[in-house]
């Protein structure tokens, strides 16, 4: 058994959780893979990890990664809230939210637009198979027009599309991708986590049980078969050093504020990634042409994130005490005095 | 026959909401507390910023009485459009200022009349056009002033204090006073028996608060960094007082905050935000009032079984649904204490004043810290929005009490050894680890759904018994630990029992009937009920709502041969509860004669 370990000297091992209690093939146990190894990459120190989810399927993986990081598993849809709250607390916590379809774009979507809004610096990571699982296999809010469900009933609403929905609010990094292609999961959650802002990762993540059959857009065939990355990705933390050489015009790269780069390489037409329009209408094309875009579709590193518009020190604020917090004596004397 | 009422009268001033009638009835509120008197103010507001009645009522007794009135002395009549109405409000001998342009065709001919034409003078003497429409209100605290007898002196004060923060604006609130002053004096002889004369011995060393200051000052002192809120009346100020003495003492000099307060998309996410931040470790709060409390009990059901501390603030308003939002009540009680589905009970404070929503405010974060649990401070528009004469608040000096927490040498000495829901003390109440602490044991899953003592996820019939039991455990050791009743008792037959701001009428009703007094500042009830119960012949559970939600929950505490002797008081038509409402019924039913 290999002894490797990380920046942090940890093992990989020590990235893993609790077992699975998903479906044996569920996608969502490979997003968890893809975390563990994104996760030990980066040599994330655990105890400052938060692992923050709702209510499905999706939001118990928490408990199948980093056992020994913070987790805590919530109520449906209100993720955001929570995570929101936890971080304004403690703002050295790396915050890393996972969510569902039915949590993210059903009872959910406010909360997931208001986070947007904010910028709340956290990962947001949607495991997106357009069921509901648990309660065994209703449509969800991102189910595809027309998507067969297991039993025959065709899908008669228009999805919600949680990527174009946080380009619409201006959502600072913006990406989908597949949970099958951990060639891309892998960098786009390193950058996610080290993007400082509000990151949304939508990621397709088909239903064994209940959404894996022919006519479904969330099955694994179907995706495969349509699935359009824009570049390929490659993520360079900022404890290494950029080394590898491209031709001229092949490449562009997003230096993050913590000093890591994206580096994003051209597979078809050139996308700009801080082009919000654009990325608009790439989705709207992959869409219009029956394909789904994959990649990191839109990130701006300049926007302040929520701590900042707060004007929040940069101790954390649950390590202030009454020194901090109380009036003084005088100013409590003084207050007091006014109201007479 | 007549005979001189000296500080002994109450003032309602009848106006249209958003005229700035609010301002000059807040001048001669502090103006005639500077004299020395004591004062009363009840505001009844519509809901609606612009044009609807309004009315302002200022109780003045010798004694300090803070309940409301149920009898007018002087009315200031300024809305033509209750005019009718109010004129029947008035007690016979009383006086009416009024408009000179209402009709007085078919008026009373047993109250006194000063009609003064307040539009003309606010046309003739008021040179802004912007400001004309408020300072017209001026002009009735100078008449007011005239009528009672209210030094220059004293006005200039509640002019000065009033606009602390604006003093270019005293000069023309002083020159519309002196219009209405003048209008007076030179028109009118005093007619009635009406009288205000300075007096010592009540207010000195006191000051006026609205129950929502008081609350958020005692936030402040109890350490609250994340605030997360959604606006609704009656709460809103609570949380924009935070905000504005957040600004004045929160703040560095280089413009860190220690503190953030989030205005949240709705009640949902407010709680929410709270309760993640508690679990994180921070002082929370959110605050709310009857819709939004509905909308927190999910959320509230999470952080009792997760065991979170959070501090949510319910100004109470009158219900069902939207009800009457700027009416007051205290019909949340119950709903309150078992918010959320499944057996969930919370902790909860009852303060009887302003100076306990100050210190209710400040201790909830202690007991939230300590208990692990939610603690909802219950207060309610009329606490909340009016303000009270109160002594100044105290320092606390004590420091936080942040509960069982572990940090990293704790765990280090415990070898690692822990777990969070494991009962190691007895008392239901287990050790938790905030998120970012260093050490590799520290991390646990918290949940909303079933779990064992070392947080793990399970479905299993025994730990899910052993844990609900615990937390009964525990909801029994916060009962001991809660601010206890306060007894006023000496051996009569019969007793009261109140909670909130019913306190201000029990008072008033006491020195008309001689009775016992218990007050309850907490729930879960004390043992002190039974007891004080079991002391007397009856008892009457005196609140403001219509099902006697207290009355309820007493009776429920009470071994089967002590029910009987509990009976109910309820008022519940959104005014403030008078003394009369408490004095009337129990001399009724006690077959005392009137």
């Amino acid at each position: 058994m290999s002894t490797t370990v990380n920046r942090v000297g940890l093992p990989r091992d020590a990235y893993k959780g609790a077992a699975t209690t998903l479906c044996a093939g569920c996608g969502h146990n490979s997003i968890t893979n893809h975390m563990i190894k994104a996760l030990y990459e980066l040599g994330v120190e655990p105890h400052l990890l938060a692992k923050m989810s709702g209510i499905g399927c999706s939001s118990k993986t928490p408990a199948y990664f980093v056992e020994t990081a913070h987790g805590f598993n919530g109520v449906h849809g209100r993720m955001p809230a929570l995570t929101t709250g936890a971080h304004l607390a403690n703002r050295q916590l790396i915050m890393l939210g996972v969510s569902g379809d039915g949590d993210t774009a059903s009872i959910g979507l406010g909360q997931f637009m208001h986070m947007i809004r904010r910028n709340v610096d956290c990962t947001y990571i949607i495991e997106d198979n357009g069921t509901y699982g648990l309660t065994k296999g209703q449509f969800s809010a991102t189910a595809d027009l027309g998507s067969v469900q297991k039993k025959g009933a065709v899908n008669t609403f228009q999805p919600i599309d949680p990527c174009a929905v946080a380009l619409a609010l201006g959502c600072s990094f913006v990406a989908r991708s597949f949970s099958g292609d951990g060639k891309q999961v892998v960098p786009l959650l390193k950058a996610a986590i080290a993007h400082r802002g509000t990151a949304i990762l939508d990621i397709i993540s088909p239903c064994v049980t209940f959404n894996d059959h022919d006519g479904s857009t969330k099955s694994y065939s179907w995706v495969k078969d349509h699935e359009e990355s824009i570049a390929d990705v490659s993520f360079i933390p900022f404890f290494e050093e950029v080394q590898v050489d491209y031709e001229p015009g092949t490449v562009r790269e997003v230096r993050l504020h913590d000093g890591s780069h994206i580096v994003l390489k051209k597979l078809g037409e050139d996308h700009d990634p801080t082009d919000r329009r654009a990325a608009l209408r790439v989705i709207e094309d992959g869409r219009a042409e029956g394909h789904l875009v994959t990649g990191l579709l839109y990130v701006d590193t300049k926007m302040d994130d929520f701590v900042t518009t707060e004007h929040l020190p940069a101790r954390p604020l649950k390590d202030l005490g009454e020194d901090d917090l109380r009036l003084s004596r005088e100013d409590f004397a003084q207050f007091m005095s006014e109201f007479a | 026959m007549i005979q001189t009422n000296v500080n002994d009268l109450t003032i309602q001033a009848a106006t249209v909401n958003g005229s700035g009638s609010q301002t000059a009835n807040l001048v001669l509120t502090r103006a005639i507390f500077h004299m020395g008197i004591p004062v009363a103010p009840k505001n009844v507001f519509p809901s609606n910023i612009e044009g609807l009645p309004t009315w302002y009522q200022l109780r003045i007794t010798p004694e300090g009485h803070m309940a409301r009135s149920d009898k007018v002395d002087v009315l200031i009549a300024f809305n033509v459009a209750t005019w009718k109405e109010d004129l029947k409000t008035v007690r016979p001998g009383g006086v009416v200022i009024h408009e000179d342009a209402f009709s007085t065709a078919d008026a009373r001919t047993d109250v006194t009349y000063y009609p003064v034409p307040f539009a003309k003078l606010a046309k003739a003497k008021i040179q802004s056009d912007t400001l004309r429409k408020q300072l017209a209100n001026m002009i009735y605290v100078g008449v007011v002033a005239g009528v009672l007898g209210i030094p220059w002196e004293a006005l200039e004060h509640g002019v000065k204090r009033q606009f602390l923060a604006k003093p270019k604006a005293v000069q023309v609130n002083l020159d519309a006073i002196k219009v209405g002053f003048d209008y007076w004096q030179d028109n009118f002889s005093k007619q009635d028996h009406y009288h205000l004369e300075p007096m010592t011995g009540v207010v000195e060393g006191k000051v006026l608060v609205e129950g929502n200051q008081a609350a958020a000052l005692g936030a402040l002192m109890g350490g609250v960094t994340v605030v997360a809120w959604y606006p609704i009346t009656p709460s809103s100020s609570l949380c924009e007082y935070v905000i504005a003495y957040a600004d004045r003492f929160r703040e560095n000099g280089d413009g860190e905050k220690k503190i953030s307060v989030v205005q949240a998309e709705d009640e949902l996410a407010a709680v929410g935000m709270a309760i993640g931040a508690g679990w994180a470790g921070a002082r929370a709060m959110t605050s709310t009032s009857g819709p939004g409390i509905s909308l927190m009990a999910e959320f509230s059901g999470l952080a009792y079984y997760a065991e979170v501390p959070v501090v949510i603030f319910d100004i109470q308003r009158i219900g069902p649904s939207t009800g009457l939002p700027t009416r007051t009540s205290q019909a949340d009680l119950g709903f309150v204490y078992t918010l959320s589905h499944g057996d969930t009970k919370h902790l909860v404070l009852l303060p009887g004043s302003v100076e306990e929503c100050y210190e209710f405010g400040r201790d909830a974060f202690d007991y939230s810290d300590r208990f692990q649990t939610p603690v909802f401070v219950l207060s309610d528009l009329d606490l909340g929005m009016n303000l009270w004469m109160t002594p100044a608040f105290k320092y606390p000096e004590k420091p936080f009490d942040r509960g069982k927490v572990l940090g990293k040498d704790d765990l280090e000495k415990l070898a690692g050894e822990w777990a969070r829901y494991r009962d190691v003390d007895g008392d239901g109440v287990t050790y938790r680890t905030l998120p970012g602490t260093d050490h590799p044991a520290a991390g646990y899953f918290t949940r909303g759904s079933g779990h064992d003592e070392s947080a793990r996820y399970t479905e299993g019939a025994d730990a899910y018994a052993r844990n609900m039991d615990r937390l009964a455990r525990k909801l029994e050791t916060a009962r001991h630990a809660l601010p206890a009743p306060v007894i006023d008792e000496a051996g009569r037959k019969v007793g009261l029992i109140a909670f909130g701001s019913t306190h201000a009428a029990v008072v008033e009703a006491r020195e008309s009937i001689d009775v016992d007094y218990l007050r309850v500042r907490a729930l879960p009830l004390s043992d002190d009920v039974v007891e004080f119960i079991a002391r007397h012949e009856h008892v009457y559970v005196v609140e403001q709502n219509r099902d006697g939600q207290l009355f309820d929950l007493v009776r429920l505490a009470l071994p089967p041969q002590l029910v009987d002797r509990v009976r109910s008081i309820r008022h519940y038509n959104g005014q403030p509860i008078p003394a009369a409402a408490i004095v009337e019924p129990l001399k009724q039913q006690e077959m005392i004669p009137a």
